[in-house]
């Protein structure tokens, strides 16, 4: 039972305010909501907050907060997710989900708000059954324009790559204008991978996480049936085995409740009907097993001169993706030791950047072709940490604070786990207009890359 | 809210309300039920549409309707509860839409509040799971909360109703399969194996959620790993790595995850943990380095040998904030674990350059002292710390010096008689802190008195290992917290949890305590928190006002054209008036109020009226006159009775005066 919902932009400032119950004071909620969390210590957690005998339990999204109240002893699970429902749905409804588009679109926030919520209560958060009362219609800012493709997001969004749609096309309401008639039917698939790694400073792989996600956006319109065929050798579990080669094996699988398994087992194929906007119809997970080679390797070698202060760091970067594949937007974070004061830098080719920023070292790569080795050589300046000169004058000790390194990284068109689609069928073909188009992509990209050094 | 020559709209209202074909039109049914159902006035024409609506055709109606019931129950306040309607809705449970089914329960569940909510009995109970897999996953989890209170009658029963349940540990979402976990729980009370599978299988799901792309979620499943892991330490040990740190997650996060690690060690994954641990001692952020090093402390109880070297080692950086908390941490750990009192002692010599903060220098003395026999330099350190003693700020710092040396005499006079004296003196002559002053003193006389007393009082144990059995926390049972799962309780923290339902309590009797005189007279003591607070003094012997009075304002405006003003007086009043806050505030010492105009309007009124339990009518006009910053306040009596009309004018004016003051 939610007693209050209310979004803040990123500044606190309130964009909806709605009070189900009438049950607690004010509107000066939000406020007191933004001054706790603002007035909170460090360590502790701002998920959930409570005031006299009121409790907030908020959500960031796209650095919007997304807060509920309640003066009951909620399950938390299903508070939050909620809460990230409500968020797809908005999404959905409004095109994306944004300060910009949220305030174009209050009455329809509202409207959606009295449908979902009723007294607090949760009635419905399927997009199909809110349609039938969804009047008001989506405000969507600008068609298009260049500036949307220097955001990387989901859904038929990459910067480098030819022949992908424009990012823009997902960010669109999936209730369009009814007057609208040339509105495309258009299905993204995208098979997401967020890929957490911990290398010992040995080299010696500690721990590898694989956490993946198949998602879809559809604009189909309803009851169109669709087949989503998945690599014939996936298997889940240690024990199972397909196929003759090494299979793609996750851990753990679980599926959106309305995808129907009946050809999972013997052909690896979900049907669904997928309602239209945002679904996430497949989740896996997978852990220390990998069976395609580590994305990045890093070999460093850090040469400390007590006496002098000088600090030289040799950082080779090896890409281990197949030849055809490459990574994009590669950035490696090295914390350094506090006090350095200058950097000097030879980089292995021209469009390479380093940095120095915040006490750390960053080291920019527009894009890594697989199966090459870069290599950036860095000399610093250390004046405030001098060692005891007792120590030989270059020891291989590294100095406190510096590293580990972490690499941030998107890998387009593969998959760590080797999962791909097969295929996607529509059994539906719509009248009049053209074959749907299908947008299918495989991305991968980097969690957490930690390599100690 | 009712405007002054609002008539029009309420007319309105009733004339929608009334109209059978409003049913037709379920969106307006909707909204008119939703919005008009707050408004005191019209409840008198939602009764008969809001029963017509749980007979309707439309599903979507039902759902409408059968809130509607709760909403108007919550209205009428405290009124006695319809049997008719009750029964009502406990039939609707049958009903064929998914979503008036747990909307019912919910209905009741308000409804019914006094008599301990819906009961579920066998039937309901059979019927619900049943259904289970036709509600959606907010139905399902809601469910799975209402069952929680059926208790199944036999042994077979529960084992039936346990295999119902099971798909719902596979759901997809994770609210649906924490409240299931819970459920089973619960249920499986007398069966800790069948508890204990539950949890095995609700690890998949757990572990999955703690590395969710949602943060928030993240939190929640950790702050229920921590949980588990109280009953059955050894359940996530072989996943240690997934609750490993990564650079970019929020603190919050971070500082859960060493918990988490500091309790699932054990003999097999302790070299990795403390490995990792050990790097997070060198993080940027001091605090979450300090954090670490207290976690590398927690897990030294078990493996001390391996957790003193590490901590040794983070010595040798030479960063005084990491210093000073290993420092910190040996202390507590010399005393619980004396055999690594060795160690420890060879490590210090050297730290003290490193310590700055009040903490770590306490720490450091108390270990010079108690231990100072085994580290060589103990004294020659200490005598820094006398030779800088005027510039020391901290008493506590001072006092725990004094202290350490007087220790440190009895194990080593030679080195320490001269010093010490020096300390003496300084304390007892030129100290300014009368507490490290007496202590001086104390000591001065208690070496008077001579070297046996002294030893006497000073030499107490040096190390207290029963302590960390006694810290040590015990296996607690499933049973103690199962009720707990899948709430905030774990989410806060048990001990914060108690913190705010005592404040809870407190909040609710608490009015009561303070006396009714304060109140009466000074308006601007009673701050905008406890305004409910002003609800109860008027509660008490003097007058009480009776809630949810109604009074239409033709009724109203005939009695106060009929009446003298018994009293009148002028109020001060800067700005505008909210209507709304007014109105909220005045609603809470129940004062009604029957009109009132717009915000801004010149001049500003309100009506209000309010009756006590002897059936008094007390009838109020609020006039602001703007220029005038201040508002006028007319009184009217049904009876005259002077000291009813004292006390409902000072809570009237307690009311004005907090309202006023929260605007300047």
């Amino acid at each position: 039972m939610i007693s209050q919902f209310f979004i803040l932009s990123s500044k606190g400032d309130p964009l909806i305010y709605k009070d189900f119950r009438g049950d607690c004071g004010g509107r000066d909620i939000p406020e007191l909501f933004y001054r706790k969390l603002m007035g909170l210590p460090g360590g502790e957690s701002p998920v959930v907050m409570h005031h006299d005998d009121r409790h907030f339990i908020h959500i960031r999204h796209s650095g919007l907060y997304l807060v509920a109240t309640t003066s009951e002893n909620v399950s938390p699970f299903s508070l939050l997710e909620l809460l990230s429902r409500l968020a797809t749905l908005l999404g959905d409804y409004c095109g994306s989900l944004s300060e910009g588009t949220i305030s174009r679109n209050v009455a329809l926030v509202y409207e959606l708000l009295d449908e979902v919520l009723d007294y607090g209560y949760v009635q419905t958060t399927s997009t199909e059954m809110l349609r039938n009362f969804i009047q008001t219609e989506p405000v969507v800012s600008k068609p298009f324009s260049l500036f949307d493709l220097s955001s990387v997001g989901l859904f038929g969004a990459e910067t480098q790559q030819s022949k992908v749609a424009p990012s823009s096309a997902a960010s669109r309401p999936v209730l369009s204008s009814r007057s609208d008639q040339s509105q495309k039917n258009e299905v993204f698939l995208d098979v997401v991978e967020r890929l957490s790694v911990l290398i010992a400073s040995n080299g010696s792989l500690l721990k590898v996480d694989v956490q993946g996600e198949i998602r879809l956006k559809s604009f189909l319109p309803n009851g169109s049936e669709m087949r989503i065929g998945l690599t014939e050798e996936f298997c889940v579990g240690k024990s199972e085995l397909r196929g003759y080669g090494p299979g793609i094996r996750v851990d753990e699988v679980s599926f959106h409740s309305s995808v129907n398994l009946d050809e999972f087992e013997s052909h690896r194929i979900l049907r669904l009907q997928p309602p239209q906007g945002e679904l996430t119809v497949m989740r896996y997970q997978l852990s220390d097993d990998l069976s395609s080679p580590l994305p990045f390797r890093l070999f460093p070698t850090v040469q400390w001169d007590r006496g002098s202060g000088r600090l030289q760091i040799y950082l080779k970067l090896r890409c281990d993706l197949p030849p055809k594949s490459q990574a994009l937007n590669i950035r490696l974070h090295l914390p350094l030791p506090r006090g350095v004061v200058s950097l000097s830098q030879e980089l292995s080719s021209p469009d390479q950047k380093a940095e120095l920023g915040e006490g750390a070292l960053r080291w920019d790569l527009p894009r890594v072709q697989g199966g090459s080795l870069l290599s950036g050589l860095f000399q610093m300046d250390v004046p405030g940490l001098q060692g005891p000169a007792s120590h030989g004058s270059s020891t291989s000790a590294p100095p406190l604070g510096l590293g580990p390194a972490s690499l941030s990284f998107e890998l387009p068109r593969h998959t760590c786990s080797g999962l791909q689609v097969r295929f996607l069928r529509l059994s539906f073909r719509p009248c009049g207009n053209a074959n749907p188009h299908k947008w299918v992509r495989h991305l991968s990209h980097s969690d957490a890359y930690v390599i100690r050094i | 809210m009712p405007y002054l020559g609002s008539e029009d709209v309420v007319k309105e209202l009733k004339k929608a309300l009334c109209n059978p074909h409003v049913q037709a039109d379920r969106l307006r049914y909707r909204n008119v039920i939703q919005r008009v159902i707050r408004m005191p006035g019209v409840q008198e024409y939602i009764q008969q549409p809001v029963l017509n609506g749980l007979r309707d055709k439309a599903s979507y109606v039902r759902r409408v309707a059968v809130l509607g019931c709760a909403k108007m129950h919550n209205l009428h306040g405290d009124s006695e509860v319809d049997g008719a309607l009750v029964n009502e809705l406990y039939s609707l449970l049958r009903d064929q839409d998914p979503i008036v089914v747990v909307n019912c329960l919910r209905s009741l569940e308000e409804i019914l509040k006094q008599e301990g909510g819906v009961v579920i009995n066998k039937p309901i109970a059979h019927h619900l799971l049943n259904r289970m897999s036709k509600l959606d996953q907010w139905g399902q989890a809601e469910v799975l909360n209402f069952l929680l209170r059926y208790q199944p009658r036999s042994e077979e029963e529960l084992f039936d109703i346990l295999n119902l349940l099971d798909s719902f540990l596979k759901s997809s979402s994770p609210g649906v399969v924490m409240g299931a976990t819970k459920l089973f729980l619960i249920l499986a009370k007398k069966f800790p194996h069948v508890q204990t599978d539950v949890l095995v299988r609700v690890k998949g799901p757990l572990l999955a959620a703690c590395s969710s792309e949602s943060r928030e979620l993240c939190f929640a499943a950790l702050c229920h790993v921590r949980q588990i892991l109280h009953s059955l330490p050894g359940h996530f040990s072989s996943h240690y790595k997934k609750f490993f740190c990564s650079y970019s997650e929020p603190h919050y996060i971070k500082l859960q995850k060493v918990e988490v690690l500091c309790e699932l060690v054990n003999d097999e994954n302790v070299q990795q943990v403390l490995e990792e641990l050990r790097g997070y001692c060198m993080d940027v952020s001091a605090d979450f380095a300090q954090a670490a090093i207290f976690a590398i402390g927690g897990i030294a109880k078990t493996y001390t040998d391996q957790c003193v070297q590490i901590l040794t080692e983070l010595l040798g950086l030479r960063q005084e904030h990491i210093t000073t908390v290993v420092v910190q941490t040996f202390r507590d750990l010399v005393w619980l674990c004396p055999q690594c009192t060795e160690a420890v002692c060879q490590a210090l010599p050297g730290c003290e350059e490193n310590i700055q903060d009040n903490e770590g220098k306490q720490a450091l003395i108390w270990l010079l002292g108690v231990h100072g026999e085994r580290i060589p330099n103990a004294p020659y350190v200490l005598e820094d710390f006398v030779e800088n003693v005027k510039s020391e700020t901290f008493p506590a710092v001072k006092m725990e010096l004094l202290a350490a040396l007087m220790r440190l005499f009895l194990s080593r006079p030679a080195e320490c008689q001269d010093m010490l004296g020096r300390l003496l003196y300084y304390c007892i002559e030129e100290e300014k802190d009368m507490a490290v002053r007496d202590r001086g003193l104390f000591y001065y006389r208690l070496l008077l008195v001579g070297i046996d007393e002294v030893k006497k009082v000073l030499c107490s144990p040096k190390s207290d290992p029963s302590l960390g059995l006694l810290e040590d926390q015990t296996e607690r049972p499933v049973n103690s917290w199962a009720s707990d799962f899948n709430t905030l309780v774990p989410v806060y923290g048990k001990a914060h949890w108690a913190l705010i339902s005592k404040c809870q309590k407190a909040e609710h009797h608490g009015p009561l305590l303070p006396p009714k005189t304060s109140f009466a007279t000074s308006g601007h003591l009673v701050s905008e928190e406890n305004k409910e607070g002003v609800q109860e003094p008027s509660d008490s012997e003097a007058l009480m006002l009776v809630p949810n009075l109604q009074l239409t304002a033709e009724y109203f405006e005939k009695t106060w054209l009929s009446l003298e003003v018994a009293h009148q007086q002028v109020l001060p009043w800067q700005g505008e008036v909210h209507p709304d806050t007014l109105q909220m505030a005045l609603q809470v010492v129940n004062i009604q109020t029957i009109a009132m105009s717009r915000a801004g309007a010149q001049p500003w009124k309100a009506y209000l009226s309010a009756q006590d339990e002897t059936g008094c009518l007390f009838l109020t006009e609020l006039l602001l006159e703007p220029e005038n910053s201040e508002m006028q306040v007319s009184v009217k009596l049904s009876e005259a009775r002077t000291e009813r009309l004292h006390s409902f004018f000072s809570v009237l004016e307690t009311v004005i005066g907090t309202i006023g003051d929260i605007k300047s």
